[in-house]
């Protein structure tokens, strides 16, 4: 069983040390298209974060309890891709009906998840990593909380560099490139933390 | 060239609408594994065999796959081709294999192969399909080769695997480093803008395709468009 140390670990080395889109490039999608804005680089970060930990708990627990007793583990992405595909519709579904307030902050948000590889990536690492439900969960939480740190200061440093005079060839996607390499650097820092 | 022959598909996937720095599309792949050219190479290729097949699955079967459904039947025939060729990979090249990691399972996730199944495969015959997968893969490998050459020459001084630089280059390690994919990418794509800026200034404007950056989902891609031409809305 995992002790509350690992936990930490997990913890600590998925959200700064091995940061989701600085380091491990998933979800660059969303980092690069969604980030113009604070408030929608947060509202994509919550749904982010609400997704993954959803999905690698039940990826997790169908790995576990259908995939490996029945020794179809090669079968994972294909499965994978449609639980997530499942998941993501079904949650926008029960919010829609049921918690009308979390739906309106995340709503427009949820259907882009579906396809975005971060959300894969957690519950394929999971099993490579040998995670059981719970790290994989705690894995899962820290690396969308990851996302939503990096997005959240893109989306902001985006914002005071929106009236900046930039060179042409450089406006738009370069320079955005250009800040993501800066603030990776930055993350590289965190390696010492571990 | 014809519209849809073999030859203008090829053409068009690797140079007219290439799909990474054209279409900006997959780029969580481009980044990741483009450490040195032989992993880009290596990417590229499996992308390339993954999409050119699926391409032809879904075309061939374009009438049997019910409209309403579609999305869903896309995901599993590519992610069929994804663990057939994960398993390949592992069987014959356990290194690459190695090398990419995870990133050879999250080819399902690739928009280009859905996008091309999207905008291409899924309305076209099987033959000029099969040949815009190919095409269009081509050019995604070139492209990660590319960007791979790049950062392996800088990061190590080596250009796959023999060492061309002089002996008395201090290579710059960062390169081969996650910064230094973003840095290359953004060098790049920033030519990439200079040609279009001047071909736009002499009056023949990009179309729409080539200003569409969203790199990621396709098929919900209604997020605020980046504006690769700088050409800001607001």
């Amino acid at each position: 069983m995992e002790t509350i140390k690992d936990l930490l670990m997990i913890l600590v080395s998925s959200s700064l040390v091995s940061n989701v889109v600085l380091s491990r490039f998933l979800g660059l999608c969303p980092f690069l298209g969604v980030s113009k804005k604070i408030n929608t680089a947060a509202g994509m970060g919550g749904a982010i974060v609400f997704v993954i930990t959803l999905s690698s708990g039940i990826a997790g627990a169908i790995y576990q309890f259908l995939l490996v007793p029945f020794h179809l583990e090669y079968l994972q992405t294909i499965v994978f891709i449609l639980v997530i595909a499942a998941l993501v519709q079904f949650v926008e579904m029960f919010l829609k009906k049921y918690v009308k307030a979390l739906y309106q902050a995340l709503g427009v948000y949820l259907p882009l998840i579906t396809t975005n590889c971060a959300v894969l990536g957690v519950a394929l690492t999971n099993v490579q990593k040998e995670y059981g439900i719970l790290a994989g969960m705690v894995n899962g939480f820290a690396t969308a909380l990851g996302f939503l740190i990096a997005i959240v200061i893109l989306a902001g440093l985006r914002e005071k560099m929106a009236c900046n005079d930039i060179p042409s060839a450089f406006r738009g996607m370069p320079s955005v490139l250009l800040t993501a390499g800066l603030m990776a650097i930055a993350f590289c820092g965190f390696s010492g933390l571990l | 060239m014809k519209e849809n022959s073999a030859l203008e598909r090829l053409y068009n996937g690797i140079l007219k609408e290439n799909p990474t720095f054209v279409l900006m599309l997959g780029m969580c792949p481009t980044l990741a594994v483009t450490t040195s050219a032989i992993n880009g190479l290596g990417m590229g290729l499996t992308t390339a065999a993954v999409l050119a097949l699926s391409n032809l699955l879904i075309s061939l079967l374009r009438r049997v796959i019910p409209d309403k459904v579609r999305i869903p039947a896309f995901i599993v025939i590519i992610a069929s081709f994804v663990t057939m060729a994960q398993l390949l990979l592992e069987a014959y090249l356990p290194e690459l294999n190695e090398a990419l990691g995870v990133y050879i399972p999250l080819i399902v996730v690739n928009c280009i192969i859905l996008g091309r199944a999207e905008a291409y495969a899924y309305s076209h015959g099987p033959v000029s399909s099969l040949f815009d997968g190919i095409g269009m893969g081509l050019g995604f490998s070139l492209a990660l080769t590319c960007i791979g050459a790049v950062r392996e020459l800088l990061g190590t001084g080596t250009c796959f695997g023999l060492r061309v630089m002089p002996d008395g280059y201090v290579p710059i390690g960062i390169f081969v480093l996650a910064p230094g994919a973003f840095f290359v990418l953004a060098a790049l794509t920033a030519l990439r803008n200079l040609f279009y800026n001047r071909r736009d200034a002499k009056g023949s404007g990009g179309t729409s395709e080539q200003k569409r950056g969203c790199a990621g989902d396709c098929l919900h891609c209604d997020v605020e468009v980046i504006d690769l031409n700088g050409e800001g809305k607001e």
